[in-house]
């Protein structure tokens, strides 16, 4: 029968003593971050308060049962107490966790209502998840983006076994780097409104401590106000379907003076680019040339379900390659689906993030791609005309 | 009944096979309806469902082990990470322990035998057939289900991969096995204790079944209304979560974890009661506070009821309700800190020897706690809104079903393979199951923690680099305590095949009318029911 040695237990301690301390874990965070808000600071130190608390009584209990461990063994001649029950220890171990609890409680309380409290905002910003991207829409601004992952795929797809551990060839902020980061400016109340287009997600930046679901046909409320010019980055964190782990919250922060500036440099933007829609109706692209931008539309918004090889993940992501759909299928109904999406599928609609241009480029491209040769060029003005926007 | 069939039947447990009636072969098992085959049957399932939900683990774990995306598409990744949770859940940890219960709940209460014994030959033989139709699902051109166990709604409804209807039907089925079980589980307990033994006599492992059993009546039903509806959703055009037509997602949620959080107790109180058998045996002094501990199991039950939003904090809750299920869910750490010190205070100044049994049941009171820990501060609805989803929460769940549920198995295996057997197991052998077991699965989960807090969603198939050097580590130790199983697969094997014949109680602090029956159990004990004073 085991004679339960207390090297055994010492040695356990050395081994779980070595891997905690080894140096190989400097690069890796151990614990909650601190943040940059007022919000995230209460947040950590409520999880510092709480971790304490737990650590206190886990050396006590496991305290006392080491210790009958130790010397209340059979193999040291240890005879059993016959005590089987007191309703007066009973009673003390009821009543102190409850004490300890309630003294946990009210910080927490007092917390949760800061971070409910939505009120008195000075930036308004609606959040729209949908797979894979966050779309960001500045209330009274006339501005609005999708936000989608910018690590190359070569970075991400290494199949073919690269066992090597060469971390080399990925970026800094591989996963977490985006497009388009939101904006937001720093030591002002920021109010987000979050929904979703499909799937439910959730919008997390740890730094901030806001973590909120966003519901397909419901709105959520969160607020932050962060005191620290800079970059922040967290992830969804709800599975919203294939490439949950491939949708970056990425939120640059930026000073007063500095966000009021990138606030005109966006209306630039967007006349920009409505003059440049405008101008790309009575354009006519080359073959060439909507190949090519076709193609890397194609690489960008649609290769993720439909792959870069237009075989599709099927059934829930049809292939483009040789479908009748996209070869002798109606021109404006594949306009349509770009557009607007297919209902109650993972198809949505791309009206809203891409250009005539792009569609038109895009379509094209998925009609004469893979072998598809259809022969059909598709210019903007077809797009409009056939979207009926 | 007259004084010599009393004393003829007592007799049997010394000669029992002589009137067996038992078939040969396969149509022993088939036809079974005797509680001990079923038992068996339940726990050899379940440890095949263990290994087959720990090899999809192993494949998990194997595309983690370092950043980038390497064996597997993020698509099958999802499908992994849900047939593991539905597998594991379902089909490892719940039927071990109606396994337990059909071994071992007629022998502790005096009972000839479960009180329904056809359907308890019917509720374990529908399991096999509710796993097949959801594992052939990988073989199907959709593909197994990818929407997470917990399959919230719409991605499992509108944007599922149309996996859905396997998914539904193999859990319906699972869930009437899991009732049938339940119900036998209560009649037996309610009608078939032998005289004497009145409720507050019945052995604590008694007493954590029965009250396991009235929460899967109560919730299973829960689970088959919210996937029926999860079916009419998907393919019949209702709108029950779909906010177009007037349903609401968030809804689905709510039902669910209706479900999710008893069903969370379901996997636990059993454990409870297992470790508060095996340790007063070898500490050699009586449970303490065995009172306490009956009203301490059954008020976790009832406020698993009153509970489950906290799984739901983000969801966008009113602060009222934020507030009311944090304050409730607090509450639960008291009767389950009451467990902790009583088996503490069961093994102070006891006599302890530190058999397999022992160790596990040590392990499983500490582990579990650092498990109820993690929980406590989940509860805390300012910070869960940092650890929800993310690695902090799998860690939680591990520590709690893994090195909790599962342990408690392990230990109570250990206990009662002599009775089962009639065999001692290999003592050496099963010492390297523990450490092996212990020092792996504390490196495969405690390093989760550290990734949760570092800000890791849980159910992704890639990470940031940051993340890159624990979840290496939680590799490695996956794939050892994956291994680790086999040992014990060896142990329970070789016990099987023979070994040192085992006495009828084989542990000499142990109490319990199984005891008093020889080792192995005969096939048909407490013909006529023991005296209990």
């Amino acid at each position: 029968m085991s004679k339960h040695n207390p090297r055994w237990l010492l040695g356990g301690g050395l081994f779980w003593g070595s891997l905690i301390f080894n140096s190989a874990w400097a690069d890796s965070q151990l614990n909650l971050t601190q943040g940059v808000t007022a919000i995230s600071r209460e947040v950590y130190d409520l999880h510092m308060l709480v971790l304490y608390i737990c650590t206190a009584i886990g050396v006590i209990v496991f305290g006392a049962m080491f210790w009958s461990i130790a010397f209340h063994r059979k193999s040291k001649g240890a005879k059993p107490a016959d005590f089987h029950e007191s309703t007066k220890v009973e009673i003390l171990w009821t009543a102190i966790p409850i004490v300890i609890l309630i003294s946990m409680a009210i910080p927490a309380t007092s917390t949760l209502i800061d971070m409910e409290d939505n009120d008195n905002s000075d930036v308004t910003i609606q959040i729209t998840g949908s797979q894979w991207k966050w779309h960001y829409k500045y209330f009274d601004q006339d501005i609005e983006f999708y936000s989608v992952l910018s690590t190359p795929r070569e970075q991400y797809e290494n199949h073919n076994g690269n066992f090597t551990g060469k971390d080399s060839e990925k970026g800094q902020n591989y996963l977490l780097e985006v497009d388009k980061p939101l904006v937001i400016p720093a030591n002002k109340k920021v109010r987000f409104l979050l929904t979703s287009d499909d799937v439910i997600h959730s919008w997390w930046v740890p730094a901030f401590a806001v973590k909120q679901d966003a519901n397909p046909g419901f709105i959520n409320e969160a607020w932050t106000k962060v005191d620290k010019p800079g970059i922040y980055r967290g992830q969804c964190a709800e599975l919203c379907g294939k490439d949950h782990g491939f949708m970056p919250v990425v939120v640059e922060v930026k000073s007063a003076q500095d966000y009021d500036a990138w606030l005109n440099e966006q209306h630039a933007l967007t006349a920009q680019a409505a003059e440049a829609e405008k101008a790309s109706l009575s354009a006519s692209m080359s073959k060439e040339e909507l190949m090519q931008l076709g193609e890397k539309t194609y690489m960008a918004y649609c290769a993720a379900c439909h792959q870069p090889t237009g075989l599709g993940l099927p059934p829930a992501f049809p292939a483009l390659k040789g479908s009748e759909f996209t070869t002798t299928g109606s021109v404006d109904e594949h306009i349509d689906v770009v557009v607007n999406g297919r209902a109650n599928t993972g198809m949505q609609g791309y009206g809203k993030q891409l250009s005539l241009k792009e569609i038109a480029a895009v379509v094209t491209y998925e009609r004469n791609a893979w072998g598809n040769d259809s022969g059909d060029l598709v210019q903007s003005a077809d797009v409009k005309a056939a979207s009926g926007e | 009944m007259t004084t010599d069939t009393i004393n003829e039947s007592l007799a049997d447990d010394h000669h029992g096979d002589s009137h067996d009636h038992k078939m040969t072969g396969i149509k022993r098992w088939l036809y079974t309806t005797n509680h001990k085959d079923i038992g068996t049957l339940y726990l050899w399932f379940s440890f095949i469902m263990l290994l087959t939900g720990g090899a999809l683990a192993m494949v998990i774990r194997a595309e983690l082990f370092q950043p980038g995306l390497q064996i597997v598409e993020p698509d099958f990744f999802n499908q992994l990470t849900t047939t593991h949770g539905l597998i594991m859940v379902f089909g490892a940890i719940m039927p071990a322990f109606t396994g337990f219960a059909n071994w071992m709940l007629p022998m502790m209460i005096g009972a000839p035998d479960m009180a329904l014994p056809r359907m308890n030959n019917w509720s374990f033989w529908i399991l096999p057939f509710a796993f097949a139709i959801l594992i052939s699902s990988f073989f199907m051109e959709s593909g197994a289900p990818n929407f997470g166990w917990t399959f919230y709604a719409p991605l499992s409804t509108t944007y599922s991969n149309g996996s859905t209807a396997f998914f539904v039907f193999a859990v319906h089925i699972m869930g009437i096995s899991s009732i049938m079980g339940a119900i036998n589980i209560v009649v037996t307990i309610m009608n078939l204790r032998a005289p004497g033994m009145t409720y507050m006599k019945m052995p604590l492992f008694v007493w954590t079944f029965f009250i396991t059993a009235y929460l899967l009546i109560a919730v299973m039903p829960v689970l088959a209304g919210v996937v029926t509806m999860l079916l009419t959703d998907t393919y019949f055009g209702t709108s029950f979560f779909d906010a177009a037509g007037g349903g609401d997602p968030v809804m689905f949620q709510h039902i669910f974890w209706f479900f999710g959080h008893p069903e969370v107790y379901i996997m636990i109180l059993p454990a409870f009661g297992i470790v508060s058998t095996i340790i007063p045996a070898f500490a050699r002094k009586k449970l303490f506070g065995y009172s306490s501990m009956v009203y301490a199991t059954a008020s976790i039950a009832l406020l698993s009821f009153i509970v489950w939003a906290h799984h739901m904090f983000t969801t966008g809750m009113p602060l009222f309700g934020e507030l009311f299920f944090m304050y409730c869910t607090m509450l639960i750490a008291v009767p389950t800190g009451v467990k902790v010190f009583n088996w503490v205070a069961t093994m102070w100044r006891g006599s302890m020897t530190f058999e397999m049994p022992m160790m596990f049941s040590i392990a499983f009171v500490i582990l579990f706690t650092i498990g109820g820990f993690s929980g406590l501060m989940l509860a805390m609805t300012p910070i869960d809104f940092q650890y929800h989803d993310t690695y902090f929460v799998v860690a939680h769940f591990h520590y709690v079903l893994v090195t909790g549920s599962l342990f408690s198995i392990f230990a109570g295996t250990y206990y009662w393979l002599p009775k089962w057997t009639g065999h001692m197991y290999s003592e050496s052998l099963a010492k390297w199951h523990f450490w092996c077991s212990i020092i792996s699965v504390n490196l495969l989960f405690f390093p989760m923690h550290f990734l949760g807090l570092a800000g890791m969603p849980r159910r992704i198939p890639d990470y940031a680099l940051q993340f890159a050097d624990f979840n290496k580590w939680v590799s490695i130790g996956g794939f050892a305590f994956g291994l680790s199983q086999l040992i014990f697969l060896a142990v329970v094997l070789k016990c099987i095949k023979g070994g040192e014949k085992a006495p009828a109680k084989p542990w000499d602090g142990a109490e319990g009318l199984e005891w008093e029956v020889a080792s192995p159990a005969p096939y048909h004990t407490f013909s006529t029911p023991p005296k209990v004073d």
